[in-house]
């Protein structure tokens, strides 16, 4: 397999406030996060080339990369519209990436929005899925509800002891999100707290739970040798993988729930680009895919922090806190900005692109000296894992 | 001339059942005494008649047989035949005869008597009878409290009989006693001492006296009398008057502790008197609706054989209560609870038909190649890669055990808020199924737990009732 490290770079980036943004529709939030990231970037609109668009709820907000088109004005450049699921941002994000290392563009846009609450529902939706029969009434808490009844069981934890682990995720989360402005839910919260709240999907409650907001984010991407020509401090994609597995783990035989192939095959495949041989100690902060606590809980193990069945060792000790050895979602993730489906994975890059560059927007949550960042999302039943791993230096 | 009877039967009542003080409290009158059994949401009379189809055969002689006849008076498509939709999901062979019988509560018997002649004619070997109803009475009514929901199977034929059918005898009578319109949600009933005596009593003696005419017998020939009847006290005149002994010689009524299952009832009695019976036994059935079937079988030897089927008394002693009037109301279609979130993935006529093998037959797929069982079908195996070579296999039949599952507070009906999705693994090979669990207790269930598959209806959508397989418990007694 080829490599794209340090060929192309990041140059400006613009996330909007996530939220119930109940004023402002996706045509607006996609301007608040572009135009950002234009004036990040120091560049003119005219000058991007091409624009990867991501959505994914296009029965409420249109079809193709509307709205892309309609907002902002783009002036006949190809808008090229994105879907995969959760996982929609990163893949627009790494299509922009890969055009640009082409040779095809010099400055392209990946620019991700949602929408959620023009719905009219708090939820995702009953529903979800390839088929109106094989998986009728499937929701995402269902889903994932299934993969903590199991992991509990397979690793000998009591679901008391099972669903503590997962509170102290969500426990670290809200702290983190606590610090960000741009966070939908800034509450701290605690383990007694998390245990109470309303059951959604057993053994999941209510602060296992990603929000659902509006949002959107933008990155400005251009090749490693222009990036500084637009600024001194440009972040180098250092490695990505992408990974789709078959899409129905949940008739697959001997699937074990405790564990992805996509999750594995798609860090596994961004380590080898990006030169990383042991995650754990050489990343200095990550952004994961923690639309429910045991996502992030599993994301660990699969993605080589924490040992196998050993993540909550991690979890009790406190390593992937703001202070640990590996501080993972460190503006309160999913969880506290909420899941704007197609904009998630270009928001979580955004923070990632912020603290390589030492410039979060609070100094007490910027990370010291970080060199090398992740950023990821995982969609789908879910099947479906993009990584994208930055850094703030060559080679 | 060929002998003919029944070869196979069983029986079917659902899981839940209404304690008739719930109703009665609610609408400050008496309670007629003990429970109804109630059709869960996602059951109706196809799902009803399956469960009894799947029960009556025990996974024997799929393939022998060569009709379907379905008796109901609810039948869930006015237009479109339920019988071919049943045969599908009991997974029959394409090239058997299918009809409906509907619209009385004779339907059962009247469908049970074409498939005797039609073995006995020679037209057809084995010819499976179903018969299932969901009536609903009018709020407040005495029907509310005396109609029960159930479905009964049973296999006429002339081979391993069971019981042999001696003969029968019917009268045809038109009277407007019990009836519904098109357009009734409700059973409508004229005066109470006309539709019981001049109709069902008078009738019920007259097809008795006939058959008993026809044949030379007396009522002490009889060592069961199976009478459905609309009620308690209806049912112990009628067998004063014709002279039987209530103590001995008189089938349970099935009345205080299901209700009265429509078209299904006669059907459902006389499996629970055959389940009961020794050899040599004869068995009287009389059915009043618009005119009275009466109907004589002589149990055999055969009766003494090892039957693998759910009995009538076993699906009597399962059950939950449901615990409010409130509840009948929204599962009986009858109140509106709020709605929850739509659901989004709308059913396509072509697709479900593309699919039907695996929605409604349950077929998966065995790789030729490596042995791999999957469902639903995959054409490209999981498991070695190879691209099309899969033969299908039915697996409707298998047992599992629960391998993951969660409590989802999301995906369910305001009324019945929580679904167990689950994920179990089926049979030997273990068959990876996802789907929701019906019939259960949810703080109950494990990793772990055994389940079986049962035909139920899913949701609907587009103007069509869809169906697919949920999980269930496997609970006591029988091979479903």
């Amino acid at each position: 397999m080829g490599s794209i490290k340090d060929e192309v770079a990041i140059i400006g980036m613009g996330c909007t406030k996530f939220g119930e943004r109940w004023d402002m529709g996706a045509e607006d939030l996609a301007i608040e996060a572009a135009y950002e990231a234009f004036e990040d970037a120091g560049i003119e609109k005219k000058e991007i080339e091409a624009c990867w668009f991501s959505t994914v709820m296009s029965s409420v907000i249109g079809v193709s990369g509307t709205v892309a088109m309609d907002s902002l004005k783009l002036g006949n450049i190809p808008v090229i519209r994105n879907e995969n699921w959760c996982a929609s941002g990163h893949i627009a994000l790494l299509e922009a990436c890969m055009a640009v290392a082409s040779g095809a563009y010099d400055v392209v846009m990946a620019l991700g929005v949602e929408k959620l609450k023009d719905t009219g529902f708090p939820g995702l939706g009953t529903g979800r899925g390839m088929h109106p029969v094989y998986e009728a009434r499937r929701t995402s808490p269902g889903s994932f509800g299934l993969i903590a009844q199991r992991y509990f069981k397979t690793y000998g934890l009591s679901v008391e002891e099972g669903r503590e682990t997962l509170a102290k995720i969500e426990v670290k989360n809200h702290d983190n999100g606590s610090l960000c402005p741009k966070a939908h839910f800034r509450n701290k919260i605690t383990v007694e707290k998390v245990l109470k709240a309303p059951v959604i999907a057993w053994p999941l409650g209510l602060f296992d739970c990603c929000g659902n907001s509006d949002g959107a984010a933008c990155a400005i991407i251009t090749t490693a040798e222009k990036a500084g020509s637009f600024r001194q401090d440009p972040i180098f994609l250092k490695g990505f993988g992408i990974s789709a597995d078959a899409m129905m783990p949940h008739f697959r035989p001997e699937f074990s729930w405790t564990s992805f192939e996509a999750l594995k095959t798609s860090s596994r495949k961004a380590y080898e680009m990006a030169g990383i041989k042991n995650p754990r100690e050489e990343l200095d902060v990550a952004e994961v895919h923690d639309c429910f606590s045991i996502t992030e809980l599993l994301i660990y193990e699969d993605f080589g922090f924490s040992p196998r069945g050993k993540a909550r060792e991690d979890v009790d000790s406190g390593f992937f806190t703001r202070e640990g050895g590996l501080p993972v979602n460190i503006d309160g993730g999913l969880k506290c900005f909420g899941h704007p489906i197609g904009a998630s994975g270009l928001r979580m890059t955004y923070e990632v692109y912020k603290q390589l560059q030492g410039k979060a927007d609070l100094p007490e949550r910027q990370i010291k000296d970080p060199r090398l960042g992740l950023a990821h999302t995982f969609g789908g039943p879910p099947q479906i894992s993009a990584v994208a791993i930055l850094g703030n230096e060559m080679g | 001339m060929t002998t003919v009877g029944i070869s196979l039967c069983g029986g079917y009542i659902p899981y839940l059942r209404l304690d008739r003080g719930v109703i009665a409290q609610i609408w400050e009158r008496h309670s007629i005494g003990g429970e109804r059994s109630v059709a869960n949401n996602d059951e109706d009379s196809i799902t009803m008649a399956v469960e009894a189809s799947r029960n009556c055969l025990a996974g024997q002689g799929v393939e022998e047989v060569d009709g379907l006849f379905f008796a109901t008076t609810t039948a869930p498509y006015k237009e479109k035949m339920n019988a071919s939709l049943i045969a599908t999901a009991v997974d029959l062979k394409r090239e058997i005869t299918t009809a409906d019988f509907a619209h009385s509560l004779r339907a059962g018997t009247g469908a049970l008597k074409a498939a005797f002649d039609a073995v006995k004619s020679g037209s057809m070997g084995n010819v499976l009878v179903a018969a299932s109803d969901c009536r609903i009475g009018y709020p407040r009514s005495d029907q509310e409290q005396a109609f029960g929901d159930g479905a009964a199977a049973v296999m006429a034929s002339s081979k391993n009989l069971l019981a042999t059918f001696e003969g029968s005898y019917s009268i045809c009578n038109e009277m407007m006693d019990v009836w519904r319109n098109p357009e009734d949600t409700f059973v409508r009933t004229w005066e109470g001492r006309f539709i019981l005596g001049e109709g069902y009593i008078n009738h019920m003696k007259e097809v008795v006296s006939g058959l008993f005419g026809k044949y030379g017998l007396e009522p002490k020939d009889i060592s069961k009398a199976i009478f459905p009847a609309p009620d308690v006290r209806t049912h112990g005149n009628l067998v004063k008057q014709l002279g039987f002994q209530m103590e001995t010689q008189v089938q349970n009524p099935l009345l205080s502790i299901v209700g009265h299952c429509g078209s299904a009832h006669a059907l459902l009695m006389l499996v629970e008197a055959i389940e009961e019976a020794s050899p040599g036994d004869m068995l009287l059935l009389a059915n009043y609706a618009d005119g009275a079937d009466a109907m004589l079988f002589r149990v055999t030897e055969a009766i003494k054989r090892e039957r693998n089927q759910r009995s009538v008394k076993d699906y009597i002693e399962e059950k939950s209560l449901l615990a409010s009037y409130a509840r009948f109301l929204s599962y009986k279609g009858l109140v509106e609870t709020v709605p929850g979130e739509p659901f989004r993935l709308m059913p396509s006529a072509t697709a479900s038909w593309r699919d039907r093998r695996g929605i409604l037959r349950f077929h998966g797929s065995k790789c030729t190649e490596c042995g791999k069982v999957t469902f639903p079908v995959q054409r490209v195996c999981y498991h070695c890669d190879s691209k099309d070579t899969f033969e299908e296999v039915p697996l409707s039949h298998m047992k599992g055990e629960v391998f993951t599952f969660t409590l989802d507070n999301l995906a369910g009906r305001s009324d019945d808020p929580v679904v167990v999705q689950t994920i179990a693994d089926f049979g030997e090979e273990k068959v990876r199924f996802y789907g929701m669990m019906t019939d259960c207790d949810p703080s109950e269930v494990e990793v772990g737990t055994p389940v079986s598959l049962t035909f139920r209806r899913i949701y609907e959508g587009v103007g069509m009732h869809n169906y697919f397989w949920k999980c269930r418990p496997v609970r006591r007694g029988g091979n479903t």
